[in-house]
Parts: C-alpha cells; sequence; structure tokens
C-alpha cells in the first residue's frame, strides 16, 4: 500500500510537470492527495475485483497495477497507451489488471459498474466490482438510479465515495444539505465512513463492504473523507475557492507521511527501507516517462478502426 | 411463411435469440409479468424465468448503464425503454457512454446492446409520447438504428441486432403492433445496411420510414391509377444507411420524395437527400421531404390528423414532382 500511494503521488507529479512541458495535452485531473483512498480500496479487493473509475482516475489505475508506462503513454496521445490513444486521461481500461472502464462524465460510472456487478453476480462469480466517484456525483441522478437498483437486486458492488470537498469549486456545504453518507439510508444500504487520509482505516472498512458484497448481502456506500491538494484540473489552482491555509491544514494530515510514520513507530519498516521503495519508484517513473516520450502518435488509420466492432 | 403481427415477429425473435443464447437477458420497465406496455414481452417471464426477464424500477438511465456494463462482461441485455420520448431520460449512458465504449477504450470493450423502444404518433398521446428522431443517432456516431416496417423486417433485424457485436438502437412504431404480415419460418435474419425496395416503380424514388412505408405503399396504388409508377425503399436501418440502393433508384427516376414521422428540420430525410444530392446532382428533377412540421405533437385528434403526414401527402408531392 505505501508503495502503491507513493507511486500515484510522484505519477501525479510527473503529470502535472509533463502538461506544463506540454507533453500532456487536454484535461488532466491529479489525485494528489487522495492516495489512500485509491490504496487502502484496491488493497481490499482480490483477484477477479474490478474497478470502475472516473475521471480523476490515475491513482485508481496504478493502484490496481497497470504499468505507469501505458498509463503515461495513454496520457501524452501516445501508440503505447491502455487505450491506444483513444482515451486520453479521463479514460482508462485494462483488463488485465481489472480496471473495466473509467468514464469523464461525473456520475456516469455509476449505473455502468451496476451493469458490470450484474453481471458478476449472474456469472456467480463471487466477485465484486468497486466504482470510484467524488462528491459532485452524489448529486446527479445517477448515483440515485445506480445506487437504488443495485439496492433491489443486491448486486455485488461497492460504492467509494472520494469526498474532497469540492465540486470543481462548489464546496458540499453549498451543495447538499446532508450527508453523503446518510444518503444510504434511503436506499436500505449500509452506509459506511472512513478516514481517507488513513490508508489503514480505509483498507479496514472497504475490506468490510468488499466481503459483504462477495458473500452476496448486496452493495455498500463507502466514503472516505479526503483533500485534493491540487486544483479541479492541472489548470485550476485551486485557490480561488479555498484559502492556502485551508490546503496547508490537509496537507498537514498527509497520508502518506502518515503512514510512513506509523510504520516506523510500530517498527514495521526502517527509514532507509522506505527510502528505497522511494529510489524503485523512482527510477521506475523515470523510465515509464522516457518510454512514453519516445513512442510515436498512432497512424491515421487508428481513427476509424474501432468506431464499429 | 406464417401469418403474425409485427409485436409477435418481435416476441418470437426475442424467444428464440434467448433460447439460442443463455447470454441474452432482457430488461426494462414493466417487461415481466405485465409483458411491457405495448406487450411485446408478454410469456417470456413464464419461459425464461426472471434472471432473463428482468423488470426495473423506473430509471432508464440506469437501464441503459446496466445493460451496457452487463453487455462488455459479455452479457447481451435487451434493453426496453417504453417511449422513445423517454431516450432522452437515459441520454447520458445511451449517447456519451454506449456508443463510445468501443472507440475510446481502444477497441478492448464491446457493448452489444440492444435498446428497443417504440413511438406512437398517431395514437394521440400528446407531445411527450408521440415523437420520433432517429436522426438525433445518426449524429451520434458508434450506435446503430433499426427502423422496421413490417413483421418480416421486425423479426429478422432484431434476430440481427441481437448477435451482433455493437450497440443498437431499435426503434418499433406502435401503430404498426397489430399489423400483420409473413414471416419466413427458421431462423429469419435480415442484414444491417441492405434497403428493401418495397415496390418497384420508374417514375419516382420514394424512401420513407416505419409507419410511412405504408402510407408510402398507399400512395403508389393511388398514383398507379393515376400512371405514377412510384418506387417505395425502406432502408430498414439508418444506420448503417444504404445510401447505394436509393442512389441507383434516383440516378433511374430522377425524383425523390423522403416521407418520415420525425420533424422535418435535421430528420432522416434532410440527411438522405444531402447524401443524394452529393452524389447525384445532375440526375436530379426534383425532391421533396415529407415529414411532421417543426411543432411539437398536439394531442386532440383534428390537430394530430393536421400534424401527421400520411399517404395523402404523398399523393400530393408525387403529382408536383411529375407536373
Amino acid at each position: 500500500m505505501y508503495e502503491s500511494m507513493l507511486t500515484q503521488r510522484m505519477l501525479e507529479e510527473e503529470v502535472v510537470e509533463l502538461f506544463k512541458q506540454g507533453l500532456i495535452p487536454g484535461l488532466a485531473h491529479p489525485y494528489i492527495g487522495q492516495e489512500a483512498v485509491a490504496a487502502g480500496v484496491c488493497a481490499s479487493l482480490g483477484k477477479g475485483d474490478l474497478v470502475v473509475s472516473n475521471h480523476r482516475g490515475h491513482g485508481h489505475s496504478v493502484a490496481k497495477g497497470v504499468p505507469e508506462r501505458t498509463i503515461l503513454s495513454e496520457l501524452m496521445g501516445k501508440d503505447a497507451g491502455m487505450c491506444l490513444g483513444l482515451g486520453g486521461s479521463m479514460h482508462s481500461t485494462d483488463l488485465e489488471a481489472g480496471v473495466i472502464f473509467s468514464t469523464a462524465i461525473v456520475g456516469g460510472g455509476i449505473p455502468l459498474a451496476v451493469g458490470v456487478a450484474l453481471a458478476l453476480q449472474m456469472d456467480k462469480s463471487g466477485n465484486c466490482v468497486v466504482c470510484f466517484f467524488g462528491d459532485g456525483a452524489t448529486n446527479t441522478g445517477a448515483f440515485h438510479e445506480g445506487l437504488n437498483l443495485a439496492a433491489v437486486w443486491k448486486l455485488p458492488v461497492v460504492f467509494v465515495c472520494e469526498n474532497n470537498h469540492y465540486a470543481v469549486s462548489v464546496p458540499v456545504s453549498k451543495s447538499m444539505s446532508a450527508g453523503i453518507v446518510q444518503r444510504a439510508q434511503a436506499y436500505g444500504i449500509p452506509g459506511l465512513f472512513a478516514d481517507g487520509m488513513n490508508v489503514l482505516d480505509v483498507y479496514a472498512v472497504s475490506s468490510e463492504a468488499v466481503f459483504r458484497a462477495k458473500k452476496g448481502e448486496g452493495p455498500t456506500l463507502l466514503e472516505c473523507e479526503t483533500y485534493r491538494y491540487k486544483g479541479h484540473g492541472v489548470y485550476d489552482t485551486g485557490l480561488d475557492y479555498r484559502t492556502q491555509q485551508e490546503v496547508d491544514e490537509w496537507m498537514r494530515r498527509d497520508p502518506i507521511r502518515a503512514f510512513e510514520k506509523k510504520l516506523t513507530d510500530d517498527r514495521l519498516a526502517t527509514i532507509e527501507e522506505l527510502g528505497s521503495v522511494h529510489d524503485k519508484v523512482k527510477s521506475r517513473l523515470a523510465e515509464a516517462v522516457e518510454f512514453a516520450k519516445n513512442r510515436p502518435y498512432p497512424s491515421d488509420d487508428l481513427l476509424t478502426r474501432f468506431v464499429w466492432a | 411463411m406464417t401469418d403474425i403481427s409485427y409485436a409477435q415477429a418481435i416476441r418470437d425473435a426475442l424467444a428464440e435469440e434467448m433460447r439460442r443464447d443463455k447470454k441474452v437477458f432482457v430488461l426494462g420497465e414493466d417487461v415481466g409479468k405485465f409483458g411491457g406496455s405495448f406487450k411485446v414481452t408478454k410469456g417470456l417471464l413464464n419461459e425464461f424465468g426472471p434472471e432473463r426477464v428482468r423488470d426495473t424500477p423506473l430509471s432508464e438511465n440506469a437501464i441503459i448503464g446496466a445493460a451496457a456494463g452487463a453487455a462488455v462482461m459479455g452479457y447481451r441485455p435487451v434493453a426496453e425503454i417504453m417511449y422513445m420520448d423517454f431516450l432522452h431520460e437515459c441520454s447520458d449512458q445511451l449517447v456519451n457512454h454506449l456508443p463510445k465504449m468501443h472507440f475510446m477504450t481502444g477497441g478492448k470493450l464491446t457493448a452489444p446492446v440492444v435498446v428497443r423502444t417504440q413511438y406512437s404518433l398517431g395514437r394521440n398521446t400528446g407531445a411527450q409520447h408521440s415523437q420520433f428522431f432517429p436522426s438525433f443517432y445518426m449524429n451520434t456516431p458508434g450506435i446503430m438504428v433499426a427502423t422496421p416496417s413490417t413483421p418480416a423486417d421486425a423479426k429478422g433485424l432484431l434476430k440481427t441486432a441481437i448477435r451482433g457485436s455493437n450497440p443498437v438502437l431499435f426503434v418499433e412504431c406502435a401503430a404498426l403492433y397489430g399489423r400483420r404480415g409473413e414471416v419466413p419460418e427458421g431462423d429469419h435474419l435480415v442484414p444491417f445496411g441492405e434497403a428493401d425496395i418495397k415496390r418497384p416503380g420508374n417514375d419516382i424514388t420514394i424512401v420513407a420510414v416505419s409507419r410511412m412505408v405504408g402510407e408510402a405503399l398507399a400512395a403508389a396504388d393511388a398514383l398507379a391509377s393515376e400512371g405514377i409508377n412510384v418506387e417505395v425503399i425502406d432502408p430498414r436501418t439508418l444506420v448503417p444507411l444504404d445510401t447505394d440502393t436509393i442512389l441507383s433508384s434516383v440516378k433511374k427516376t430522377a425524383r425523390l420524395i423522403t416521407a418520415e414521422d420525425s420533424c422535418s428540420t435535421c430528420g432522416i430525410g434532410a440527411e438522405i437527400v444531402a447524401r443524394i444530392t452529393e452524389r447525384a446532382m445532375d440526375y436530379l428533377e426534383g425532391i421533396e421531404r415529407i415529414a411532421c412540421p417543426d411543432i411539437p405533437a398536439p394531442f386532440s385528434p383534428p390537430l394530430q390528423k393536421a400534424y401527421m403526414p400520411g399517404k395523402d401527402a404523398i399523393v400530393a408531392s408525387a403529382r408536383k414532382l411529375v407536373s
């Protein structure tokens, strides 16, 4: 989980840098600050369990084990990207890693995940699917339709809401008059809460929801309270609607530093060992960045190849 | 050949495909015990059980999303959306997701979902239960569109749609559900992208869609007694659209009429006329587009009658073109 969080963080730092250099076109939504959620949730999944991701999804891909080189190639629009350069930052699919799909329409992944869960249930697979979305998505119709249907059919799905407090610029306090996790009650499913800055808490609570889903007891809504350090997208400072003081306060609770402290305090790892993980990730990412930079762009014939199956 | 209704033909197609392939299942509002609002799925629950004939909550977006999610996992869902008007309730899944799954994943996913729906123009159902707007989906690459006008085409196209690898919007016509016709025995399949010449003729080409095919054939009978021989072409699928068959016909007749139950602006006829004009400008002597006016569908029966296109409008346009 430590390596996963560190990889997510360092990959995203590369993404911001590559965007500034003009090597990543379009949009990119940094996951920095939220790493404990992807790491904790994905660690609670087993073989054959799946993920439906969203526009802020690079962390989910890393946590599910998608190779960094295919993530970065996709972001740069290169031929070795996980969607061959047809998707971009907001669209990830790596079936081997179990990342089924990620959608750029906020809330849109929820009904899809319900369908994936329906297939898992009809297959009697014993697997489950996790659907990641933000606080903003909980105000879409898709959220309500999806949770209700999943509850009625008792589907093996875990709905993970990463409450990072802002839907682009609008704070949760101005977009809903009650909490997120309480909404579970309306559908007759459990609503669980986890500290999204604490990977062990996320892991523990997510494990409970995953266990429930796989036992055939139906969906769970899991709210993880977290914070994105950067703006909504790479182009946004995030400071038009938040104060630097607020950002600094959350950064003091940094999930990676907190986990490092926990690991060293409990003597589960030494500073040297953590340093060597850091070095390993750094060199792997450097190699991935070089790889992606050197890949060619797709040829024009790709335009028409996948319109129809 | 058996003589069955349009609704029965669709029901037979569903049952045959569900027997043939266990991955095919049906979901939608009231499709179970009730048999669908138009009784098309009546009896399927008894034969296939609740796992494969799934009543859903009134949640169109979740219906199509669930179908898409199950499809990428290897299933072949057939989702029913009660009225075509309600497609707007699920536009996010139907437009933003389903047609793009294969493309934006670089071909890693396929989403063979068939979305069955119907339009009810002519049944006095008012502005929100009458709309027919397939051209919207002709403008949405990645989803095929079928608009059968006969029991045989309905059965054959639906079976082809279910077996295919792409999402298909299958638009039925409520006014046709009771209409009977000959359907070939056995495993009857109709390919997509092949127009059917419902009646050959040399004077005018009429491209008619769904309910208007019957109106065009009735108009053809009337015009024949005046010595005007029209060719009636039913594209059967709008995506893919068999432009070549229409083009060869127009090169022969030099006159084109399009007839549909959509509103005129940016409708099916607009696209057909544009394609034919691009490719056969020098052959053309005249064009007429027959469609609903750009007005929401009215309720009151006399107003609806004034609003709907039909045989008389086609006859009038034909006379104008040959005069």
